[in-house]
């Protein structure tokens, strides 16, 4: 089956490309070519791959459905599991680098600064997804596994939050960067629930004189 | 007030930027070396100046003293980081903005109305308004409520030196200071971020405070236009937000003065605005800085703790002996 070969071909082909962001940011940083405030150009930086890279997954279940091109799911689990690398090393880069040498002061923003709580807590709630991922997981989870995974909606919404949250006050150009990411991630949400929809907008539409009964649902 | 001067505070001059900037070239180039050859970098070998050196500055030189009593030890944050890296929302609301957006800017010729409480108010030209005022170095720690600071070598005088020239009266118990208000050469102007013009305040006391600066220059030269040229206030234990730029209008009061971002947001930005660890601010809290100092490989051990009134305690907390410093804020 060619498709199948191609995809796994082209793995670890995604994996450099998932990796090449990582790799600009790391060469960027030791030619100091981040600016004067290089901490903040990492953790701004890492943190929108991670939720880009969220995006992409959320994104492969409608692709799917409306190109039929199902080889695609074959992708998700790694973009899932490069979401959480990325988030990972966002957390990394904020506790080990930016708040370096004051450990505990992650207690206190956690406990105060609400887009530190929302964005720990989406990062907290990528562990068991990526704990669940593999096959071994899935088959012993059975039908829980798809109700887990519907965490990450949660995920994306608190990604948007942590994000948002964070323009300081005026910033009426800077805020408009959010608010991209989150109209993508409520499309790629209302995606989820518009095949229902189109479906039922088929079956009350008149069928042509030749053909006996609408099609089903796909 | 007696000024005492700060423990922190050695004798030496300044060290020039350029030889600053080259021993962090070298300890980067050092530390690199592996991963530079690995690399290949065509950049920093055989010893070529790479462009991260300062550029000489621009602007007019200008002829000061360094104030010994006022230097603030430890690395300085290099001229193009305090020149390409700040906030002036007349500018614009990012950080790179003033810099970009500032060229149009006309900082000649410029006058300051000065009014309210006081025996000669009037307006000013500001070479007349500063005349025979010595200008005088003096290296200050600048803390930005956003939570990163920087190390500063300023140029100016003593805001008490200009103020008394005015001969405030009795009743003038606040001081206030208004930002030049032309949307033409300033593109931030157009949106209502906050209530325009800028204008900001300080209680008579703390504007006599020795440590109150106005500034014309820095490192050496004529303020940058992002950076408030040709006159801005610099209140180094106050967060950033307090140190008026491009000051066309000083006026003397019995009441206190409405502040632009206390007006915009009072929960967070209070009139007073001290540096203190303690009494955070939505959506950053204080307890710590990012220092911005050199321009070198500085990603590591850049967080510092954030100390009360940004270290000057020592000369300023008498100013509010008896104060809820929670509650005023």
């Amino acid at each position: 089956m060619r498709p199948l070969d191609a995809v796994g071909w082209s793995k670890p082909l995604l994996v450099l490309l998932a990796l090449l962001p990582l790799a600009l940011l790391v060469l960027a940083a030791l030619h100091n070519a981040l600016g004067p405030d290089p901490v903040s150009q990492l953790e701004k930086h890492t943190g929108i791959w991670a939720l880009r890279l969220l995006l992409l997954t959320l994104a492969i279940t409608p692709l799917r459905r409306f190109t039929g091109w199902n080889w695609l799911i074959r992708y998700r689990r790694m973009l899932g599991l490069f979401t959480f690398f990325y988030a990972s090393v966002h957390l990394t880069v904020y506790l080990v680098i930016d708040l370096g040498g004051f450990w505990s002061q992650i207690f206190v923003e956690i406990a105060k600064k609400p887009y530190i709580t929302v964005g720990f807590a989406a990062w907290l709630l990528l562990i068991p997804l990526a704990a669940t991922s593999t096959r071994g997981m899935m088959r012993r989870l059975g039908r829980r596994w798809g109700q887990l995974h519907k965490l990450v909606y949660a995920i994306g919404v608190l990604a948007i939050l942590h994000f948002v949250w964070q323009v300081k006050f005026g910033q009426t150009i800077a805020v408009r960067e959010p608010v991209v990411y989150a109209a993508i991630l409520a499309a790629l949400l209302l995606a989820r629930w518009r095949p229902r929809r189109r479906a039922a907008a088929i079956s009350v539409r008149p069928a042509p004189a030749r053909s006996p009964a609408p099609a089903p649902p796909p | 007030m007696p000024t005492r001067r700060p423990p922190d505070l050695p004798e030496r001059d300044v060290t020039p930027e350029a030889i600053f900037q080259d021993r962090r070239r070298l300890v980067r180039l050092l530390a690199l070396s592996p991963l530079a050859l690995a690399a290949c970098s065509p950049k920093g070998e055989a010893g070529a100046p790479t462009p991260a050196a300062p550029p000489p500055a621009p602007g007019t030189a200008l002829s000061f003293t360094p104030n010994p009593a006022f230097h603030t030890q430890g690395p300085l944050t290099s001229w193009q980081d305090v020149t390409h890296y700040n906030n002036y929302y007349e500018f614009g609301t990012s950080k790179s903005d003033p810099a970009l957006n500032s060229g149009a800017f006309k900082p000649r010729p410029w006058s300051v109305t000065v009014g309210g409480e006081c025996e000669a108010p009037g307006i000013f030209a500001l070479e007349d308004l500063i005349k025979g005022i010595p200008l005088e170095q003096r290296i200050y720690r600048h803390r930005c409520v956003e939570a990163w600071s920087m190390v500063i070598p300023w140029v100016g005088f003593p805001l008490a030196a200009l103020l008394k020239r005015f001969k405030p009266t009795s009743r003038a118990k606040y001081v206030a200071f208004t930002t030049v208000d032309r949307p033409g050469q300033m593109p931030g102007l157009s949106y209502p971020v906050l209530d325009w013009p800028y204008r900001e305040g300080l209680r008579i006391d703390e504007a006599m405070h020795p440590l109150a600066l106005l500034a014309v220059g820095v490192y050496g030269r004529e303020l940058p236009n992002q950076n408030g040229a040709p006159l801005r206030l610099v209140v180094p234990w106050k967060y950033g937000f307090k140190s008026t730029k491009a000051i066309v209008q000083i006026a003397f009061s019995e009441t206190q003065p409405v502040t632009s971002w206390n007006q915009a947001a009072p929960d967070r930005y209070g009139f007073y605005a001290n540096v203190n660890p303690d009494v955070g601010t939505v959506p950053w809290s204080q307890h710590t800085e990012r220092r911005i100092a050199g321009s070198g490989f500085s990603l590591f051990g850049n967080r510092i703790a954030t100390r009360l009134f940004n270290g000057y305690a020592d000369q300023v907390a008498g100013l509010y002996a008896g104060m809820d410093l929670r509650r005023d804020y």
